[in-house]
């Protein structure tokens, strides 16, 4: 998953200090492994060098932890582009997904398209798999079936996600 | 009737070049359907190429029966228009539009659609012989497919007695044995435990691909859908058609 579009994604929300981004994606994203200082840190400056945040404000007595971030509009193009761009069928993508359909409900945008460009990057290596399957002997059916399930599993938790759009969205934006 | 097959209207030589150029056998366009308050369906604009085997997927009650029912002319839209072979189905007459659905299009339900008095080989005969053909030769057209479908030891059986996976594909056999251009499939394996809905749909696919036909398949299943060669998403009645989409960056 990616941390950087993660932070900008919260960024977007609006402006935050280094530690309060921290604790909103520990919160939100970091269950079973929240970020370390560093990470933020890190992250942060890299952001700032391309322009993507920038320091709205800096707390007295400041480290760097005092910085308060703002996002830029490249930032919030950034944002956009990440969240319209499905991601690669892969096992174990359940937290990018929910990460960007958080994101997707935090900013605005829209949830349901999101999962359908999500699904439509499935079928496609579904329908891959498929013909593989159609063509293949015995071995190779059971190998891609076991990826069609997983690809199928996921596709499932979409479609229930999609059903629950409204009732994520008022408690995410809660 | 005849026994010759003797072209539809819609095959007819002069029939309009297609709306946006291409070779389009089937296009919706504007399609709005209401039933009484309820928006069934709220837009629908795409186009079905010969051979195309395309899914219809959406949420339960988004309106995927409900587009399938106008592509087919079972229901009128209030408003826009289906053209198939670029011709308008509701410039047709009663008679043309039941004609088109005995003779071009072939349907594939979820379940009921056999005939319960009919052997299984009699059912799948049917459309051909509504066509026109003599007994003889529609039962002769017809156990080809049910063997296609390997379910030609069965033919004398009933739909009562036989299971569903063997109903689903006599239904599949019947569907495909008047030789339509286009299949309508809605749910087709919704009965089926996985391993015999897979069977069907590879079946359907590749006796619809051999024979040049087009496949609309409306299905919430994504394993049924990757038997497809793209897909239609219909959402509060909207259909969009998802080709269109950019891929991974
Ligand atoms: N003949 C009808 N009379 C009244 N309302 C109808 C009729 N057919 C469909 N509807 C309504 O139109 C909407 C769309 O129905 P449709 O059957 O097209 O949905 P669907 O996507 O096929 O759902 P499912 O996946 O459950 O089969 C629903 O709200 C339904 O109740
Ligand atoms: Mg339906």
């Amino acid at each position: 998953m990616s941390i950087s579009h993660t932070l900008l994604g919260l960024l977007e929300t609006g402006p935050r200090h280094g530690y309060d981004l921290k604790r909103a994606f520990d919160e939100r994203f970091g269950h079973d492994r929240p970020l370390h200082y560093g990470q933020v840190y890190s992250t942060m400056s890299r952001l700032l060098k391309n322009g993507l945040v920038e320091v709205d404000g800096i707390e007295a007595g400041g480290g760097p932890e005092r910085k308060r971030y703002a996002i830029t509009d490249a930032g919030i193009t950034d944002v956009e582009e990440w969240l319209a761009t499905p991601e690669k069928p892969e096992p174990y993508l359940q937290s990018t997904l929910y990460t960007k359909l958080v994101l997707a409900l935090l900013t605005d945008r829209d949830a349901s398209s999101l999962l359908d460009t999500q699904r439509s990057e499935h079928l496609r290596l579904m329908r891959e798999l498929t013909r593989r399957k159609t063509h293949g002997d015995l071995a190779d059916q059971l190998i891609c079936d076991h990826a069609l399930f997983h690809l199928e599993a996921d596709l499932r938790w979409l479609e229930t996600a999609a059903a629950r759009l409204d009732k994520l969205a008022k408690e995410v934006r809660r | 009737m005849s026994a010759t097959p003797t072209p539809s209207p819609a095959h007819a030589p002069d029939a309009a070049p297609h709306a946006d150029g291409t070779s389009a056998l089937l296009h919706a366009e504007g399609l709005h359907k209401t039933y009484g308050s309820t928006p069934a369906l709220a837009g629908a604009d795409f186009s079905i190429r010969a051979g195309e085997v395309v899914a219809v997927m959406g949420p339960s009650g988004s309106g995927k029966s409900t587009l399938l029912h106008c592509l087919a002319g079972i229901v009128p839209p209030d408003s826009g228009r289906v053209l198939y072979r670029g011709r308008d189905l509701s410039a047709l007459s009663d008679a043309q539009r039941s004609a088109l659905r005995r003779g071009d299009f072939g349907f594939v339900f979820q379940f009921g659609q056999l005939v319960p008095e009919l052997t299984c080989l009699e059912n799948a005969a049917l459309p051909v012989r509504l066509a026109g053909a003599g007994r003889k030769q529609a039962e002769a057209q017809a156990r080809q497919w049910l063997e296609r479908l390997e379910v030609d030891d069965i033919r004398h059986h009933r739909p009562g007695q036989v299971s569903g996976g063997q109903g689903q594909r006599v239904a599949v056999a019947r569907a495909l044995a008047a030789r339509p251009s286009v299949v309508f499939a809605d749910e087709p394996t919704g009965a089926l435990d996985s391993l015999n809905g897979e069977r069907v749909m590879q079946l359907l696919t590749e006796a619809a691909r051999d024979s040049g036909a087009a496949v609309v398949l409306v299905t919430h299943e994504a394993r049924v859908a990757a038997y497809s060669d793209r897909e239609i998403v219909v959402r509060d009645g909207k259909a969009r058609d998802m080709s269109a989409m950019a891929g991974v960056a």
